[in-house]
């Protein structure tokens, strides 16, 4: 449904995204994992035909979006960064020109309306005007308007930014509702949203594609060794050197904050049982013991960093911006 | 509905929920109703002069005393009020982003051009309607002739039409609505300033160039009542030249 091909974009002497090639299937929910400034937006700007690729080519349900921009735009719905309202329009407003401009007929205008303003709960401010709502109302506008024609490609940018919890939760379950009969792309940097509501996840770093694959892959991917998380109750002070002599396993770290030692066994092995009945043998009181699986978010660290090997720049800020992983 | 037409209905919903119309609309008038009330008063003064002179009622001539000083005014301040119609056009939809709503919407960058300029147009064009209750006025109390009264009005129309075209091209060459209005003032009162030039290069070929292109001449010939195709010609290049150009600095704006 979407294929870009090696598409590449400057701005002057700043190349903002190098050859990124990917495709996504008819019924596909794809999210676009980066860091700010990785390139994410600008992707999606040349996808929506707002601006064109200064190399490759981009399609989008067979048409090109730089032959075709008009049958592209006419079967995208599109979320940008910052919700396109008008202020002094209210929201009921605000639909009925989106729908307009979209090329929605008066009937099919009005079909459209009801379905966003019931699916995004916006009934209460329909006839508000949009300068009075809140920062969470404007985003669900912002995204009742790319709906609102039913289009099937939609790329949202940052769909649940500046939601509160519950309005998250809700618009995870929407864009989960959308797969199968719509194609999404939607950017975020909050991981636990690309593993709630996306089968495969692009991670993008410094305008290239790093990593493609669906989250659970790229986790195992890059798993090189299991981890295995200890916290005992009275601990002696040669803990960590007598653990490390036991067979199978590779190295021992100290946790930093919860007291724990992290174990770190070959690949494939699980000496839970061996370190179990070891601790236990020497009375040491055993509190806790559990597998720790590498999350999406230890890929992302783990993919950026190792840029940051190479090229030697500023992304371990980068890195650190990508938020904590909010509990809900 | 044409995408057009939304965009016309959009702009003039937003140009009345804004604070901008009202004032602008309010200066406007009072700033035409004083014009007209010293023309009328200045012409009121010369018949008595006359009178005295002559011993008899003079004919006057409503439309050399009053409409033609009063229209001439008129233009120079529409110079100066139109580009604060046009100012936010393009500027604030870039401001807000909104921008890229319309460029991603299947809506040809032409249909967005012409549908803001025809939405601020009908603006003005009512704001311009509004200003006839004086010569309607003056028709109950004295006689003209009213042809000429009614070319100055497409005067004013075409006039109004070249400027705020200019003030669309200004407003998409810039993010900044300051900026947009006072680009437009510029470019205006340089074309006007041409007319000036004209007179200075005197009888020669790059003179008859210069005083063409400003547009005193072609309103100063329709204020008189004559209506010249040469005249109707250069609006319509001037309308059709200033939204090309518009067109082509919003179209460009996607290679940036």
């Amino acid at each position: 449904m979407i294929e870009a091909h090696n598409i590449t974009k400057r701005y002057g002497d700043l190349t903002a995204i190098e050859r990124v090639t990917f495709t996504v299937a008819k019924g596909e929910v794809l999210a676009f994992l980066g860091p700010n400034g990785a390139g994410k937006t600008t992707t999606m700007r040349i996808l929506t035909c707002f601006m064109p690729a200064t190399e490759g080519t981009a399609r989008v349900a067979g048409f090109d979006c730089f032959e075709q921009p008009v049958e592209v735009k006419r079967r995208i719905g599109y979320l940008p960064e910052t919700p396109p309202v008008y202020q002094e329009l209210t929201v009921a407003e605000y639909l009925t020109f989106v729908g307009r401009i979209k090329g929605l007929g008066a009937a099919d205008l009005r079909r459209g309306l009801d379905r966003v303003v019931e699916r995004l709960s916006l009934g209460d401010v329909r006839h508000r005007l949009i300068a009075n709502l809140s920062r969470g109302y404007r985003q669900r506008v912002g995204l009742a308007q790319a709906l609102l024609h039913d289009p099937p490609v939609l790329i949202l940018d940052e769909p649940t930014v500046g939601l509160d919890p519950k309005q998250i939760i809700e618009i995870r379950e929407l864009i989960k509702s959308l797969a199968g009969s719509h194609t999404v792309i939607l950017s975020t940097h909050i991981l636990p949203e690309a593993t709630a509501v996306c089968q495969r996840v692009v991670i993008i770093n410094r305008g290239r594609i790093v990593a493609e694959d669906t989250p659970e892959r790229l986790s195992a991917r890059l798993r090189r060794s299991e981890k295995i998380s200890l916290i005992v109750k009275q601990p002696p002070a040669d803990l960590a050197a007598r653990l490390r002599a036991l067979p199978g396993i590779l190295n021992v770290f100290e946790a930093t904050d919860s007291g724990a030692l992290l174990l770190e066994c070959a690949l494939g092995r699980d000496l839970r049982d061996e370190v179990a009945r070891y601790v236990v043998t020497n009375g040491w009181g055993l509190l806790e013991l559990k597998t720790v699986s590498m999350t999406l978010e230890d890929v992302f660290l783990h993919l950026t960093q190792h840029e940051e090997g190479l090229a030697g720049g500023s992304q371990t800020q980068a890195a650190v911006q990508i938020e904590e992983p909010r509990n809900l | 509905m044409t995408p057009v037409r939304a965009i016309i209905a959009k702009e003039l919903r937003s140009a009345f929920v804004s604070p901008i119309v009202y004032v602008v609309s309010a200066v406007f008038l009072l700033i035409f109703g004083v014009l007209s009330y010293l023309a009328v008063v200045n012409a009121g003064s010369q018949a008595v002069r006359l009178m005295q002179l002559q011993g008899a009622a003079p004919q006057l001539n409503l439309n050399d005393l009053v409409f033609r000083p009063t229209f001439y005014s008129l233009a120079i301040v529409l110079m100066l009020v139109l580009p604060l119609l046009t100012m936010r056009l393009f500027a604030e939809e870039r401001k807000l982003k909104t921008f890229e709503l319309l460029m991603t919407s299947p809506v040809g960058v032409h249909e967005i051009v012409i549908g803001k300029f025809l939405g601020v147009y009908a603006i003005f064009l009512g704001l311009l309607a509004l200003t006839g209750l004086v010569p309607l006025v003056l028709s109950f109390y004295s006689s003209f002739d009213w042809n000429p009264v009614l070319t100055s009005y497409l005067g004013l129309a075409l006039l109004g039409g070249l400027f705020l075209t200019t003030g669309v091209l200004a407003s998409a060459l810039t993010e900044n609505q300051i900026v947009a209005a006072f680009l437009s003032f510029g470019l205006l009162i340089l074309v006007w300033l041409l007319g000036g030039v004209g007179v200075v290069l005197g009888d020669t070929p790059a003179g008859h160039l210069v005083s063409y292109l400003s547009f005193i001449e072609h309103f100063d010939r329709l204020v008189r009542g004559l209506v010249d195709t040469k005249d109707l010609v250069y609006y319509a290049c001037g309308l059709v030249l200033m939204l090309f150009l518009a067109h082509r600095v919003v179209e460009s704006q996607r290679w940036k």
